[in-house]
């Protein structure tokens, strides 16, 4: 089968300065682990003035305070500028500029533009339009690969490695983006896949042929309690009553999806959960305490993991 | 019916025979050749009968030849089509269409949530199945298949 369903390397170029970031598969295996490394370096020395006098613009369509607040943390702990909106009410897309011209508009004002919206495909277009680099922070169900960076960072901070890694994905499998890519970047890594999901929110059919096309193995089930000991990362994702058709399967299934305390009890001593936050109830509270929760932490990873993006797309590293 | 192809075929002097269109998508392809908005003369027979096809629909046109990059278009609706390059009543030359790698315009993408879809912007697609005719939006990069593919 043609891994082309769902790979596709839409942007290859030599380097990383000055070439937009728009979808996970945008970058290889030697491009993430360069990111991780500059990001390691960011955690132990997050200020760094090396954006003097860059300005980077945040426009953010739709809200999305936690991805926003993150990136612009990151532009000024570099010591650059910010300039942009929070939410499209107070751009001029509500007044029916088309977001070519509200591109064309702003790269002349910034030297680098952090992009969200909420149709898929935006951003692609937006770096087509733009005459600098734009980095996607999201666009509609479709690419997040910020996300997926930070996830891959947590992931080799938390086991010391990427590669051979067990990993269990949990609840929403068809329409959550963030598994997606993270099923891409770590098919680079030799990962073992396990997809946890009721029968409505299984993984899709390309991404499994994708796999197989890797040669890589993954295991699907419906229930996790007898497995989850062969964890070494437990990914989370919501489970949304409106994905299902039938109402009652979602009352019939939902406790199945929740993580608790006692079922971590002899899990491995490496295994981490992560989840993309925010969450709802899909990892209960009483799990919080468990030195295995690691999703509060992998939030803080993200700035880290912003600074290595952007000042390596600014060619500044 | 050999009698009806041998008819249409040598009726044009020189030009381009298109052969093997499925009788429904005819119109179709007049459109994304611009056959409707051009000089040269231009006929067609539609609802011939078929083995291949069912109902095969034949076009002609007359001093008129087509590079292999616009002729490929036609690959989405009519991926079995075959071509007749005309010379002085002769046949001196057969292509058939191939799909390529590339499709730009032409397509829709299916995804109503598509960038493609809200605002005006030529829609990009890679081939990822040359026999079933599947798309990949270049965008947001969302399967289109045979099924739910609409022509612009
Ligand atoms: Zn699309």
């Amino acid at each position: 089968m043609n891994p082309g369903y769902v790979f596709l390397h839409t942007n290859k170029s030599p380097y990383m300065k000055n070439r937009s970031l728009v979808s996970i598969n945008d970058y290889s295996k030697e491009e993430y682990l360069k990111i991780l490394n500059l990001a390691e370096e960011f955690e132990k020395n997050p200020r760094q003035e090396i954006l003097n006098g860059h300005v980077v613009a945040t426009l953010f369509f739709e809200p999305s305070t936690r991805t926003r607040l993150s990136f612009e943390s990151a532009v000024n702990r570099l010591g650059g500028r910010i300039l942009g909106f929070a939410d499209s009410s107070s751009s001029s897309a509500t007044k029916g500029e088309t977001l070519r011209d509200t591109i064309k508009m702003v790269c002349s004002y910034a030297d680098l533009i952090v992009m969200r919206h909420p149709l898929e495909g935006s951003a692609r277009f937006a770096s087509e339009v733009s005459t600098v680099p734009v980095i996607n922070a999201g666009d509609g169900a479709n690419q997040h690969p910020t996300q997926t960076l930070l996830d891959l960072y947590s992931i080799r901070k938390t086991q010391g490695t990427l590669e051979n890694l067990n990993i269990f994905m949990v609840g929403d499998l068809k329409y959550g983006r963030t598994v997606h890519s993270l099923l891409m970047a770590m098919s680079q890594f030799n990962a073992t896949f396990y997809f946890i999901s009721p029968d409505e929110l299984k993984m899709p059919d390309e991404y499994k042929r994708y796999l197989k096309s890797m040669g890589l193995k993954f295991y699907e089930f419906k229930d996790f309690t007898d497995i989850i000991n062969q964890a070494d990362i437990i990914y989370m994702t919501r489970v949304q009553k409106e994905r299902f058709s039938d109402p009652i399967e979602y009352e019939r299934t939902k406790n199945t999806y929740i993580l608790r305390h006692h079922m971590l009890k002899d899990s491995r001593a490496n295994m981490k959960i992560l989840h993309p936050l925010p969450r709802v109830n899909e990892i209960h509270l009483d799990v919080d305490s468990s030195e295995k929760a690691y999703y509060f932490t992998q939030a803080l990873n993200g700035v880290f993991v912003r600074q290595a993006i952007i000042s390596s797309i600014l060619g500044l590293k | 019916m050999k009698d009806i192809k041998h008819l249409v075929v040598s009726a044009i002097k020189d030009g381009t025979v298109i052969d093997h269109i499925p009788a429904k998508d005819l119109f179709k392809v007049i459109s994304i050749l611009g056959l409707d908005r051009i000089e040269n003369q231009v006929t067609f027979g539609s609802n011939l009968d078929s083995k291949k096809l069912g109902k095969k629909a034949i076009i002609k046109i007359s001093g008129l030849f087509f590079r292999n990059e616009d002729i490929n278009k036609i690959a989405l609706v009519a991926p079995e089509a075959k071509l007749n390059i005309i010379k002085d009543y002769n046949v001196i030359e057969k292509k058939v269409v191939e799909v390529p790698d590339n499709i730009t315009g032409i397509a829709k993408c299916v995804n109503p949530k598509c960038i493609t879809n809200n605002e005006e912007i030529v829609t990009k697609f890679s081939v990822v199945d040359k026999k079933k005719v599947i798309l990949k939006c270049y965008y947001c990069e969302k399967i289109t298949d045979q099924d739910n593919m609409r022509i612009i």
